[in-house]
């Protein structure tokens, strides 16, 4: 009962408390604006360059834009303790680390899809497109399964957090990886084949595919493979965050750096 | 001379400062290589011959991208430090201790141009030939100062909301797309060319280009971006001293 409630709502404290973006002035300009441009941004530059559909970016950049919640968002609440200087009262707590660390991306996950949805409602909405109606419960599947995967590589970047100072720059670094490799706005067959090959083990990837393939008209069971890899490659993601987060904790502990970043 | 001396002692002091920075150095250089690299696949699939036009436009987007966040928080980031006051207390025009740091942010953006530049040659076998060599590098000093300055209209606009450098942060995608870095004014609806012309780094990226390929209208495209430039920076100036004679009053300079 303890762990459960430490995961709920000792998640969504630490998220309100340590995630300052939840202000209307950061989040309406880069959660919901942002996203939007990025859409109209690569729309255009199709266009202008006469490659793919306007479908493939809106689908490509709704998705792909989950990063940034995801990994900022995930990051910040782990990594802000130091900055509040409550990280050493986190880690003496006898509370078990999985549902302290984990409790911590459901609101984050939550946000993503948020985002992602938004930006593809309304990017849709400007662009033009038309998504079949059988296709939208399958789409929320997609994009919050591509979400979750996201918060995966977040927590992987939050578990680095905890020794290298800089984790905006590493974090738009991680960010710009996804938007390159992911088949965003390239695609995956249009890649160099080493390219190609990291992308299948990169989160997004089988989500924007199997995102693009239900706009197109496939069902969900034919793209039930793409969803599956694009939850198995999040939960490896968010197994290795979770271990490098107990692993710079052991190594905190026992060099005390836990503030020294 | 006195001042001249504050805007290159300002100047040079924020530019080694902002260099040690890995956000605004390291980042700056690598963040708009991605959307480069994007850019290069992207024509090198559906339109190889616009290649140089694209390596050029992308080559631009760094000096912007390394200006509108950073200009939009530059305020607050001197109130975090501490330094805002002692910067207002300053013997000379607030704007001259503020233009400095905006000109070494849009300079900084000089890296990722070159890095940029550099690697559509190496990576996408982009050669860049530029047909009047001293005409493109005023073109890009010029484009590189009104930037500067348009990144000070911001700074002391944005200087009463906290959390500025997200509006800064706003801002990038919009002039990426609308100042005809790398698509065509002629593919937006009518609407939105009047918006492109009062952006400087609209005429910064046609005069760039045309000094590349050895085009007409390149000094007029010149003049238009430093007058530009120029515009925003009186702007700046009225509403600084605006700004700052509010903040006096009601002691709010050092709020966060």
């Amino acid at each position: 009962m303890n762990s459960l409630r430490i995961f709920f709502i000792g998640g969504a404290i630490a998220y309100r408390a340590l995630f300052n973006w939840l202000t209307p002035w950061i989040f309406v300009p880069t959660f919901l604006v942002a996203p939007i441009f990025q859409i109209l941004l690569f729309v255009y530059i199709g266009r202008s360059a006469g490659v793919q559909s306007d479908e493939f970016y809106v689908v490509g950049n709704a998705l792909q834009y989950a990063a940034i919640p995801c990994i900022f968002a995930m990051s910040s609440t782990i990594t802000d303790e130091r900055q509040q200087q409550t990280l050493g009262f986190i880690l003496v707590s006898p509370a078990r680390r999985l549902p302290l660390f984990l409790g911590r991306s459901l609101p984050v996950i939550a946000n993503g899809i948020f985002v992602s949805a938004f930006a593809f409602i309304v990017g849709g909405a400007i662009v033009g497109i038309d998504v079949p109606a059988s296709a939208v419960g399958p789409l929320a599947l997609a994009i919050a399964v591509s979400a979750a995967s996201c918060t995966g590589i977040g927590l992987l970047s939050a578990a680095i957090g905890l020794r290298v100072r800089e984790t905006a720059t590493l974090n738009n670094i991680v960010f710009g990886t996804l938007l390159v490799f992911c088949g965003t706005n390239v695609a995956l067959d249009e890649l160099p084949s080493w390219m190609s090959f990291i992308s299948q083990g990169l989160p997004l990837t089988h989500g924007i595919e199997a995102a693009r393939r239900l706009v197109a008209g496939q069902s969900l069971s034919s793209v039930s493979g793409l969803i599956a890899a694009e939850a198995l490659v999040g939960a490896v993601y968010g197994l290795l965050g979770y271990g490098l987060l107990r692993f710079m904790e052991w190594q905190g502990r026992r060099l005390a750096t836990l503030e020294t970043a | 001379m006195r001042s001249l001396r504050v805007l290159g002692v300002g100047w040079l002091m924020h530019f080694k400062l902002l260099s040690r920075s890995s956000f605004n150095s390291v980042l700056g250089i690598v963040y708009p290589l991605f959307f480069a690299t994007v850019a290069f696949f992207l024509f090198r699939e559906g339109s190889p011959h616009a290649l140089l036009y694209a390596s050029l436009g992308a080559s631009v987007m760094g000096i912007w991208s390394a200006t509108s966040t950073a200009a939009g928080g530059a305020l607050q980031h001197q109130r975090r430090e501490k330094t805002l006051e002692l910067m207002v207390a300053a013997p000379v025009h607030f704007s001259l201790v503020m233009l400095p740091i905006t000109l070494a942010m849009s300079t900084i953006g000089l890296y990722s141009m070159a890095a940029t530049l550099a690697w559509g040659r190496l990576v996408f076998g982009i050669s860049l030939h530029i047909a009047h060599p001293a005409l493109f590098c005023l073109a890009v000093a010029v484009t590189v100062v009104a930037i500067g300055m348009c990144g000070f209209l911001l700074a002391v606009a944005f200087v009463r909301y906290r959390s500025a450098w997200a509006l800064g942060n706003l801002l990038e995608y919009p002039v990426w797309l609308i100042c005809g870095f790398l698509v065509p004014l002629s593919l937006f609806p009518g609407w939105v060319r009047p918006i492109s012309w009062v952006l400087a780094p609209t005429w910064g990226m046609r005069a760039i280009r045309e000094a590349a390929s050895g085009g007409g209208s390149l000094l007029a495209d010149i003049g238009m971006c430093a007058g530009l430039g120029a515009l925003y920076t009186a702007i700046g100036v009225l509403i600084v001293g605006r700004l700052l004679r509010s903040a006096r009053e009601a002691a709010t300079l050092s709020l966060t």
